[in-house]
């Protein structure tokens, strides 16, 4: 469960450009549940996601995970609890690094980096196995640079790398909002089974009302800083498309 | 001949402080030139434990600390005072030219008829082709320990941290902490090429140092060249390349003298020949 209480951001604070990204926001986000957030840009949806992983610190309030007060840690002290999809695909992957090896760090998200060579046959075995899963014919290409492949390749990819290691939230930042349709189709539905299959707390932004539509089981919009509408499972199954056009209208 | 065989000497003897640009400038992708500074460290080290009598089994691993606190210095500077690299990297450098002459008492330590790295083991009655397969045989070795560390999980971690940082932040890496080892380990190998010049060259000098950023950069250059070209993936293979840059770049250097450039105007011949190594290929490119 993500508890966020009275968490405020302030950008460059007391300066002319001062810009208050977060005002005073109060959401908790139960365990399992897949949150879908809608919002013009700079409505401060980006934000909101760093803030839960700790890549940008709040101004005041307090974050929980389950309990325990995160609110002070940085992002790669919580990386125990979270993985990310970012909007830019080079952003998830280290492209000079082959797929192999970007499997084996992820692999190792709430573990010791250690001296031991860990890319040993297993697991290659193991990593060919889950990336066969996409259908998208790269388990045969394990050896090859990250860079070398696509933007949907690498975003499904590091969909995959999200649940190589323990993880209990995953959080998408506009997953496809730069790749081609097919591809971001292929990684929406990759996102939805893996958050399904095991049983994530997930946060997806988008500005595709289709998949706000169709993912998910709870739905906010923000602006301003601010929760706007918030729509349990219930209600955003009784929702029409429709209807979320009429938000941004 | 013996020209260059001296060249080749010199450039096994430049490839340490090769492989450290090429971890910070390549796998960090960090501006570090704390390198003029730690280079001279490890010599004056050197120079002053061999006048101290001190065993290869003490000074081997006090000029890899000292050259690792250097880099870690400039590291720390560098991240936790976010202070821009170059300038963390010219700080230190400064700070270390006090540090050296401390270290040294004076600015030169002749080492005449002292016991070195190259009178510990006799291959050859050549004192040349002896130097030759003690130096080949420490930079083979020293290959085999980064391209091991690179493979690790941890070598996979900081070979990330230069390549995509929103990334292996979010895979739970702390990359402050990875740059200021990588810096560690870089001006730790950068040490290592001043330890084996001294002793190469019979004395430390305080200005020893100046400008040798250029010999790694240069070596690194022509290695990346060839390393895009072959599209070489493997780390092995990449540091060999690294090597040999270091040794083409001494015998072009020493081609350059064997044409008569007066031995003064060394350092501008090296810095226009690592201009054209890395000018040309932009030049070609807009022609084509
Ligand atoms: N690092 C930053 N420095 C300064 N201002 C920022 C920063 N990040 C975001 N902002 C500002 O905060 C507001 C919210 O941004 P963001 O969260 O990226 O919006 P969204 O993702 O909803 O489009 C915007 O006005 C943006 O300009
Ligand atoms: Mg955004």
């Amino acid at each position: 469960m993500i508890r966020l209480t009275d968490i405020s951001k302030t950008f460059n604070k007391g300066q002319p450009n001062e810009v208050m990204a977060i005002d005073a926001l109060d959401l908790t986000i139960a365990a399992g549940e897949y949150l879908v957030i809608v919002g013009s840009n700079g409505s401060g949806k980006s934000t909101l996601l760093n803030l839960v992983a700790g890549s940008i610190l709040p101004t005041s309030g307090t974050i929980n995970f389950d309990g325990e007060d995160v609110t002070r840690l940085p992002d790669h002290r919580r990386s125990k609890w979270i993985a990310r999809v970012f909007q830019n695909p080079l952003s998830g992957t280290a492209p000079d690094l082959s797929i192999i090896d970007n499997f084996r760090l992820a692999a190792l998200r709430t573990g010791h980096k250690g001296l031991r060579i860990g890319v040993n046959d297993v697991f290659k075995a193991r990593v060919r196995e889950k990336i066969a899963t996409l259908n998208m014919g790269l388990e045969i290409k394990t050896g090859q640079l990250m860079g070398s492949l696509s933007g949907g390749q690498r975003q499904a990819l590091t969909l995959l790398m999200s649940v190589m290691d323990d993880c209990n939230i995953l959080l998408l930042d506009e997953p496809s909002a730069a790749l081609d349709p097919r591809s971001a189709d292929i990684v929406m539905r990759t996102a939805d089974s893996l958050i399904k299959q095991f049983n994530l707390t997930a946060m997806l932004v988008t500005h595709n009302l289709k998949d706000a539509y169709t993912y998910g089981n709870r739905i906010i919009q923000m602006s301003e800083g601010k929760v706007l509408h918030d729509l349990s499972a219930e209600q955003k199954a009784g929702l029409m498309q429709n209807d979320l056009f009429g938000w941004f209208s | 001949m013996y020209f260059y065989l001296t060249a080749l000497l010199l450039g096994l003897s430049f490839g340490c402080l090769a492989f450290g640009i090429y971890i910070s400038m390549k796998i960090f992708n960090i501006p570090d030139i704390t390198t003029d500074g730690s280079y001279t460290l490890g010599g004056a080290v050197t120079g002053v434990m061999l006048i101290h009598d001190q065993p290869t089994y003490i000074i081997l691993p006090s000029v890899i600390a000292a050259g690792a606190v250097a880099g870690a210095l400039t590291g720390i500077i560098h991240t936790k005072l976010k202070i821009n690299a170059l300038l963390a990297g010219i700080l230190v450098m400064t700070a270390l030219y006090s540090v050296n002459l401390a270290v040294m008492g004076r600015s030169n330590l002749p080492l005449i008829n002292l016991p070195t790295l190259f009178s510990l083991i006799s291959f050859s009655s050549n004192t040349d082709i002896n130097a030759f397969w003690i130096l080949s045989a420490f930079v083979v070795i020293i290959i085999a320990i980064i391209g091991y560390l690179l493979k690790t999980d941890l070598g996979l971690a900081m070979r990330a941290t230069g390549n995509s940082e929103s990334m292996v932040r979010a895979l739970g890496v702390d990359t402050d902490r990875m740059k200021i080892l990588g810096l560690a380990i870089a001006n730790a190998l950068t040490a290592l090429s001043g330890y084996q010049i001294t002793q190469y060259q019979g004395f430390a000098d305080i200005s020893m140092g100046i400008g040798v950023v250029i010999t790694g950069l240069g070596s690194v250059i022509i290695a990346e060249t060839v390393i895009n070209w072959l599209h070489i993936t493997f780390v092995w293979a990449s540091l060999a390349l690294v090597l040999g840059g270091a040794v083409i770049f001494q015998l072009v250097l020493a081609l350059t003298l064997s044409l008569g450039v007066d031995a003064n105007y060394l350092k501008a011949a090296t810095a226009i020949f690592v201009l054209l190594i890395v000018g040309l290929p932009r030049l070609t490119r807009r022609a084509a």
